[in-house]
């Protein structure tokens, strides 16, 4: 049981100091998670800290491979309902 | 371009320089306490005179956020763009130590050294506070501040009291959750992601208290706001007034940069930001409730140098490590330096008094006289000293029958650079001619024939004769000249109607 971060990650570094077990560790291209250390956060937190602070969606990954900040979850608007917020955004 | 905030007589007349014509812009923080102006006469970001003479410089050492502002991409690594949250090279606080030491030593008008990211520096504490704690040892005269969200001040500023910081940035955007939640989509509060109007609550109660535990504490704090049009325009005003009531001593609206290529939220979806017209006019608003900041170059998370240069390429780590630099004796030298600084100052200050007199001069017709804006090319000290060609912004000043104003700065692209950018001369040329609508007269030490046939078809006066002359000095004296030979009685005659009766 262990999250992964996948291509898309910009090293932020934002995900690497609230991780209870260390396990993110800075890396080429991008960061990774030791699958070892990981806990995905269970005992110690509700949420799965890495993906709550993650400011990309779709590169942190749970056990069976579905993105935890699946589309639309970083901008609260659904992939259904972007035209028209961008229509809305571009008449101000 | 409009003026009718500029035109406005009861404004013009309110306060005791009305008559005399006691003041330059520059000292628009006259009316705060000795202490206050005492702490912040070198700082470049908070004063701005200060910015002409002093410089200042930012560490990357802070790279992790804790919010998500729709104006930001956390991708933050990139050369040539020029904006908050933007860094070349990471620092850890040991590289930041010895690139502050370098810097310091080769720059020696620096005076402060600010950790503004390209994250939140209090969501990075460990880094920072390392920063600052060796910085407070090893270079006690560099005054150390930060920038930060919010969101974490209020745990922090007991920490932050520690090392001797004078000087804090808010970013406050607005003080409504409901504005909030069409701004950050989301926090990182308490180990969870909250969202929406809840989290914006978080965000908004988090700042205002941070800011209350930093006044009570007699730290100054600056409010940082991004113009939103559509969002939180209307809004800005209401915010100054909150922000002056907690005790926060000056407040700097930035224009929202949003271009799409910067892979932004509201750059991706289009959301315009602010005219030049309109962003004046909201300070102008704003600046009735409390000092406005006007001369903030909106620049990186890696900045260095004075505020309209960046000097960053020339300290890159790898560069650092082969410079050999006697701390004590650099200490010494900034320390002779700003005593030089100070006394240009004071004899400028008291020049200057002369060329306000001119201006008392014009007595009874001062109601008639219109207010014109000045483009003024300077590389820094206060003075007229820069080519025309060789301006990469120009200081926008008004002028009136009582004051010399800074209004703003304004960026425009090189259009001189010599050899193979010469074909591409003229369409930059233009454009930067373009950027200086709205102004009648451009001050500059020196400027080609080429642009000044061009500057004078669009209406714009070009003048080299103040070479080297204190800035507000020369506009008061262009401006006197103007009114003596009657051009200010009537409207401004603008390109197209000049060319009309040609």
């Amino acid at each position: 049981m262990a999250l992964s971060i996948v291509e898309g990650c910009v090293n932020c570094w934002a995900c690497a100091p609230v991780c209870p077990s260390d396990a993110i560790f800075e890396a080429t291209p991008h960061f990774m998670i030791d699958a070892k250390k990981c806990t995905e956060c269970e005992g110690d937190y509700a949420n799965p800290q890495c993906a709550s602070i993650c400011p990309i969606e779709t590169v942190i990954l749970d056990a069976a491979g579905d993105p935890l900040n699946p589309p639309g979850s970083l901008t609260g608007i659904p992939p259904e309902t972007m035209a028209a917020a961008m229509a809305e955004i571009q008449a101000r | 371009m409009e003026l009718t905030v500029l035109n406005n007589d009861a404004g013009a007349e309110a306060g005791g320089c009305s008559s005399s014509g006691c003041g330059s812009s520059g000292d628009q923080l006259s009316h705060l306490p000795d202490d206050i102006r005492e702490k912040v006469h070198n700082h470049p970001c908070y004063s701005e005179e200060a910015h002409h003479h002093y410089a200042r410089m930012h560490v990357a050492v802070a790279p992790a956020c804790n919010i998500q502002c729709h104006y930001c991409n956390r991708k933050y690594d990139c050369a040539n763009e020029s904006r908050p949250g933007v860094v070349s090279e990471l620092l850890s606080p040991d590289q930041a130590v010895r690139k502050v030491l370098a810097v310091a030593a080769n720059i020696p008008q620096m005076t402060v050294l600010g950790i503004a990211g390209p994250g939140d520096p209090l969501a990075n504490p460990e880094r920072t506070f390392e920063t600052f704690r060796q910085l407070t040892e090893k270079a006690p005269d560099i005054k150390l501040c930060v920038s930060t969200n919010g969101l974490a001040l209020p745990a922090q500023v007991e920490e932050l009291c520690k090392h001797n910081i004078d000087h804090v940035t808010i970013t406050i955007n607005t003080v409504d959750p409901e504005i909030g939640a069409k701004i950050y989509p989301w926090v990182f509060w308490n180990n969870r992601r909250i969202k929406g109007v809840k989290g914006a609550k978080i965000l908004i109660e988090q700042q205002q208290k941070g800011l209350e535990m930093l006044t009570e504490r007699g730290i100054l704090v600056k409010v940082n706001s991004v113009m939103i049009p559509g969002v939180n325009d209307k809004h800005l005003e209401e915010v100054s007034k909150v922000v002056k009531e907690k005790g926060a001593f000056l407040h700097n609206v930035m224009p929202l940069i949003a271009e799409a290529e910067h892979g932004t939220f509201y750059g991706v979806m289009g959301q315009r930001g602010p005219t030049h017209d309109e962003l004046q006019d909201l300070q102008d608003k704003c600046s009735g409730d409390m000092n406005m900041m006007r001369h903030c170059r909106q620049c990186r998370a890696d900045a260095v140098g004075l505020l309209g240069e960046d000097r960053g390429d020339e300290f890159t780590m790898d560069k650092i490590e082969e410079m050999e630099i006697d701390y004590e004796a650099a200490m010494v030298k900034r320390k002779e330096i700003h005593l030089e600084i100070e006394a240009n100052r004071k004899a400028q200050a008291a020049k200057s008094g002369e060329a306000f007199v001119a201006l008392a001069s014009l007595g009874t017709k001062k109601k008639e006289l219109r207010p014109v804006l000045m483009a003024v090319a300077t590389t820094g000290g206060g003075l007229i000293n820069q080519h025309f060609g060789h301006a990469s912004e120009f200081l926008i000043y008004e002028a009136s029958p009582t004051d010399v104003r800074f209004i703003s700065h304004r960026k425009v692209d090189l259009y001189c650079s010599g050899g193979d950018t010469c074909g591409d001369a003229e369409t930059a040329l233009q454009k930067n001619i373009r950027t200086l609508e709205g102004c009648e007269v451009v001050l500059c030490s020196k400027i080609g024939y080429e642009p000044w046939d061009m500057l004078e078809e669009a209406g714009i006066q070009p003048n080299g004769e103040h070479a080297m002359e204190p800035i507000e000095d020369a506009i008061a004296a262009v401006y006197k000249e103007m009114a003596d030979a009657g051009q200010l009685d009537k409207p401004r005659q603008t390109a197209e109607a000049a060319q009309a009766t040609a």
